[in-house]
């Protein structure tokens, strides 16, 4: 099972555009890359050690021949050289009698064939470095490389989160100057750095709400949530024990006030609210909601996922918002990375603040600073509701975040903010002529505009519209959120991008809207020019492949 | 500011086509007396590349940095050489600014290499399924318990007492909200782990037993006793896993009968970063796959009949089943996920192997030399790469005695159990293949000092 050199063959069927085809399957720069496991052998590597094993010869298993050994294939031990160490000095095994006897079935590449391997798969994905990523609640921003560099220094790559804290006193010093421009920036009282992601940070959120309300002997079940939110808020208000409850959205977009007014009571312990909300529009009564929500008894936490539209413009803590998580991955640059690590830092208000988590970075007037974790919580920090992680939080966010907001200042932020709200709203005034806009006679929205697919024809969608936005070499709007709007198309353009590659997109747009109306059912083919067409969810649904199994043995003998 | 390509021509321009006659009208849904006239107050203003990264590197020179010299620590984070290349192929911009996958089509880079992670992950940890990662170690183990819940429809689960604090902490802390029990202990300094007493606590309420292999003190545990025992009582066996490199060397949890595998991912391909971010490694068998927390890749086909891949079984979760959802992840650690497999494949099963044994030889080596020195007992009968030590003085204060002599000695149990009388002594010591005889020699001597 070690080599699989006939599983994989390359793919090149007919093709109705009569383009010439290829043995290979590649089509020149657009490379065709196996899986791992059909390329790779377990008995290559692509890392040498400078020692090996005591007692069984230098180096000697390293200049090891190629193809799986027989024993391998038969189940039996593997090759010799490289036996489980056991104890040089006491003779018996020390790993209780747990030697490996089985083979794993991980093969390996030698460098250049890895680096090829990743770097080939690299080239089948797009990315904000190569174009517009609008996709709408994302903030798919630029991620300046000055943060790569300085994350990337020893004394903070190369640290080790329990050494002793006097040897870490710089780490720490970053934790506490970037909570110094968050509180600043949200005019918020505390804030706990450690949740791993916007998700994490609205269980923190919903933690300490619970924890608050607990230590004033208030058992209260319900969370409200507007039909509109991130999937996540339902999710972490029922994963923190709450039922859920949603209140509706008006007829311009916004959070019912009335119908809120009406839903809370005793029974009600928090709100989550998105603003700027999903829909993009800023919530204008959102004070006259705090106070409702206060006045009730219950929290205001509020998503903070579209927290670029309003920073530097207005600071949640002036919206008397409890507690508010910051993607900092989102406003604050960090790469998305395909899909994480985040960072989801949550700001609390004061009456929320004695129960935020451990661990957490304190300044001392003698200018050292400490963690603040079990050992002296009790003095401290005595209502924390708990640890949420091991640790203390993504330390490598935090050293890119503040690299980013110290590169903006004060000044650069503000503008941040305002050329995210001008590009959105060019981008709304470009295309409510072809395009649905169900708020734009509302006003202005922030920092995305929303769209929808009423008025396309022949049973095309907004499915359609962004699969052909693939082929004019964009990655689609977030499709079919929030909710609320039918057909959604919610376009998030950031400030990053210039007016000629907002141009170019709009240009895209309008196109493929026109031919969305007249019906045009090419689109249903779209994408044509990607890597991959259209990929059967439903079959990947029905009949999950998790993970590769070698072909049959009869395929793979050689 | 060289972050924002608009210039000011531009701006007049857009707001022109826009309608507004300023930025400030785009605002007008916030109220006037709560919008900010400047830039706050008090907060300095924008600043070069050179001024930021000057201000940035004399931070970093504030830490003692783990490469810098002798440096032992590990207790969930550890220390191994990562390729060169690791780190170019996460910088690659198209893995490195891209977003979740879900427009497969033009994703298909970051999820065939979430599928290859989901395999490497599964067949590592000797399960049939892993899913794409999650954040770390510690929130993947809550996940897993309640994951158990869910299967089981019990809620009590006994944690042994091997188990990483931290991780035992952030379970109490969310099992306080969800009111699920955890029966949970202390370890003690002794090379007994308590499987034996896991095994008599199961009863017919228990919904899982969560045992971390190798244990907080390093040391090694047959999970099979455990597992038949979860099993005849009809409870799973969730074992922890928080450092994999063990796996080139030792059974895999699965093999022994795990249920659910969890793991810190950090010790393959990812730095120590001061704690983060790090990789929640997943696995469990097939047939609970569908309650099971966190993205999945799955194999299909294309309208053309390529094989591609997508996101799939999406309705366990949050942005499709919203409050009903197997978990409230979204964003999880693709990009480290990315340096995991990177660093495993270019090992291979051959270089892990090698790595492990390396790593156990190095260990073994310092053990004995430690073991040697007058009044410090060897508290393992058995280790990977990490061991703790009995010192006849508290290992706080030797630790920081060992820092002034330059040499990262190791995790006092001090520092993780602050309260525990009988485990102030114990001294946690990760020995793995970056640790050259020099270094070893430098603790030996440090410790020797300061013990006394």
């Amino acid at each position: 099972m070690t080599v699989n050199p006939s599983g994989w063959r390359p793919s090149a069927p007919a093709n109705e555009q009569g383009e010439a085809q290829t043995v290979t399957g590649n089509r020149a720069l657009m490379l065709e890359e196996p899986l791992l496991f059909e390329i790779g052998s377990t008995e290559q590597t692509g890392v040498d050690f400078d020692e090996f094993l005591p007692g069984t010869g230098r180096g000697a298993s390293v200049a090891g021949g190629g193809g799986p050994s027989p024993e391998r294939r038969e189940g039996g031990p593997p090759p010799s050289g490289l036996r489980p160490a056991t104890s040089p000095s006491r003779g018996g095994s020390r790993l209780a009698g747990l030697e490996r006897s089985r083979p794993i079935g991980l093969p390996g590449l030698s460098e250049p064939e890895a680096v090829r391997h990743y770097t080939r798969l690299s080239r089948q994905n797009y990315a904000i470095d190569l174009g517009l990523f609008p996709l709408g609640s994302c903030t798919m921003k630029h991620n300046p490389r000055l943060n790569e560099k300085v994350a990337r220094l020893p004394g903070f790559a190369d640290v080790h989160p329990l050494q002793p804290q006097e040897t870490v006193q710089g780490a720490l010093q970053v934790i506490n100057e970037l909570a110094f421009w968050l509180l600043d920036l949200t005019g918020m009282y505390s804030v706990a750095m450690s949740p791993k992601a916007g998700a994490h940070g609205e269980l923190c959120g919903l933690l300490c709400i619970r924890a608050a309300l607990e230590a004033r002997g208030d058992k209260r079940e319900v969370v409200l949530v507007p039909e509109s939110a991130h999937g996540t808020n339902p999710a972490t208000a029922a994963f923190a024990g709450y039922r859920v409850e949603n209140i509706p959205a008006n007829t311009a977009g916004r959070v019912d006030l009335d119908a809120l007014k009406a839903r809370l009571g005793p029974d009600v312990a928090a709100v989550m609210i998105t603003n700027p909300n999903t829909c993009g529009l800023f919530e204008p009564e959102m004070k006259a909601i705090s106070d409702a929500v206060h006045s009730a008894g219950a929290f205001v936490y509020c998503d903070g996922a579209n927290f670029n539209a309003i920073v530097g413009k207005v600071r949640p803590g002036d919206l008397g918002i409890d507690a508010m998580h910051i993607n900092l991955h989102k406003t604050f640059s960090t790469p998305h990375g395909g899909g994480g690590p985040g960072s989801g830092p949550v700001v609390l208000s004061q009456a929320l603040a004695p129960y935020g988590p451990l661990p957490f970075a304190a300044k001392y007037p003698d200018g050292s600073y400490k963690i603040v974790e079990e050992e002296t919580a009790g003095e401290e920090h005595p209502n924390a509701f708990g640890r949420m992680v091991a640790f203390h939080g993504q330390m490598g966010m935090f050293t890119r975040a503040l690299a980013y907001i110290l590169s903006h200042g004060a000044d650069g932020l503000k503008q941040v903010a305002e050329d995210s709200v001008l590009n959105a709203n060019y981008i709304l005034r470009s295309l409510e002529d072809v395009l649905d806009a169900p708020f734009a006679k509302s006003g202005p929205c922030m920092h995305e505009a929303i769209f929808s697919d009423k008025g396309f024809a022949g049973g095309l969608s907004t499915l359609d519209l962004a699969k052909a936005l693939i082929d004019e070499g964009f990655h689609p709007m977030t499709m079919y959120f929030p909710l609320v709007v039918h057909g959604a198309m919610l376009v998030e353009p950031t400030e990053t991008e210039s007016k000629a590659s907002l141009e170019q997109f709009i240009m895209a747009v309008r196109s493929i809207a026109d031919r969305a109306k007249a019906g045009d059912q090419s689109l249903k083919a779209a994408p044509v020019h990607a890597p991959r067409r259209r990929l059967d969810e439903t079959l990947a649904a029905r009949k999950p492949v998790l993970t590769y199994r070698e072909p049959e043995p009869a395929q793979a003998a050689e | 500011m060289r972050y924002l390509p608009l210039s000011d021509a531009d701006r007049s321009e857009m707001l022109q086509v826009i309608g507004a006659s300023s930025i400030d009208e785009l605002f007008g849904d916030v109220p006037e007396e709560l919008r900010l006239k400047g830039p706050i107050e008090g907060l300095p203003l924008h600043a070069s590349e050179m001024a930021v990264e000057r201000h940035m590197t004399a931070l970093s020179r504030k830490n003692m940095v783990a490469g810098d010299g002798p440096f032992f620590l590990g207790c969930g984070a550890y220390k191994h050489h990562i390729p060169a290349s690791v780190d170019h192929i996460i910088q690659r911009g198209e893995f490195l600014t891209s977003y979740t996958p879900y427009q497969p089509e033009i994703a298909q880079g970051t999820l065939q290499m979430m599928f290859e992670f989901q395999t490497q992950v599964a067949r590592l940890f000797g399960c049939e399924v892993a899913n794409a990662s999650m954040y770390d170690g510690s929130t993947a183990m809550w996940e897993a318990i309640v994951m158990a819940h869910r299967i089981t429809r019990r809620g009590k689960t006994i944690i042994s007492s091997g188990v990483h604090p931290h991780y035992v902490s952030v379970a109490k802390t969310m099992a306080k909200f969800t009111e699920d029990q955890l029966q949970t202990s202390l370890p003690e300094l002794s090379g007994e782990t308590d499987a034996e007493r896991l095994i008599a606590a199961i009863d017919a309420e228990t919904s899982a037993v969560v045992v971390q292999y190798p244990d907080i003190l390093g040391r090694i545990t047959d999970l099979a006793p455990i597992a038949e025992a979860a099993h005849a009582a009809g409870a799973l066996l969730i074992a922890v896993v928080t450092e994999p490199v063990a796996l080139g060397l030792i059974r895999s949890p699965g093999e022994m009968g795990a249920d659910i595998v969890v793991g810190e991912g950090q010790s393959i391909g990812v730095g120590l970063q001061f704690g983060g971010p790090y990789v929640g490694l997943f696995a469990c068998r097939e047939k609970h796959v569908r309650q099971m927390p966190g993205r999945l890749a799955g194999e299909t086909v294309d309208a053309e009949g390529k094989r591609g891949f997508v996101l799939t079984l999406s309705t366990r979760e949050q942005h499709i089943r919203r409050e009903k959802a197997t978990s409230n992840i979204c964003t999880s650690s693709v990009l480290c996920a990315l340096a995991f497999t990177a660093h495993l494949t270019l090992l291979g099963e051959k270089g892990l192997r090698q790595l492990a044994s390396l790593n156990h030889a190095r260990a073994c080596e310092a053990a004995d030399r430690l073991e040697a020195i007058p009044g410090v007992e060897l508290v393992n009968h058995s280790f990977f790469n990490e061991f703790t030590l009995k010192l006849p003085v508290e290992a706080r204060p030797a630790v920081h005695a060992m820092v002034e002599k330059g040499v990262l000695g190791g995790v006092s149990l001090g520092r993780l159990y602050p309260d525990v009388e009988a485990l102030q002594n114990g001294l946690v010591v990760a020995v793995t293949e970056t640790a050259t005889d020099e270094d070893i020699a430098a603790l030996e001597a440090a410790l020797k000092e300061v013990v006394q």
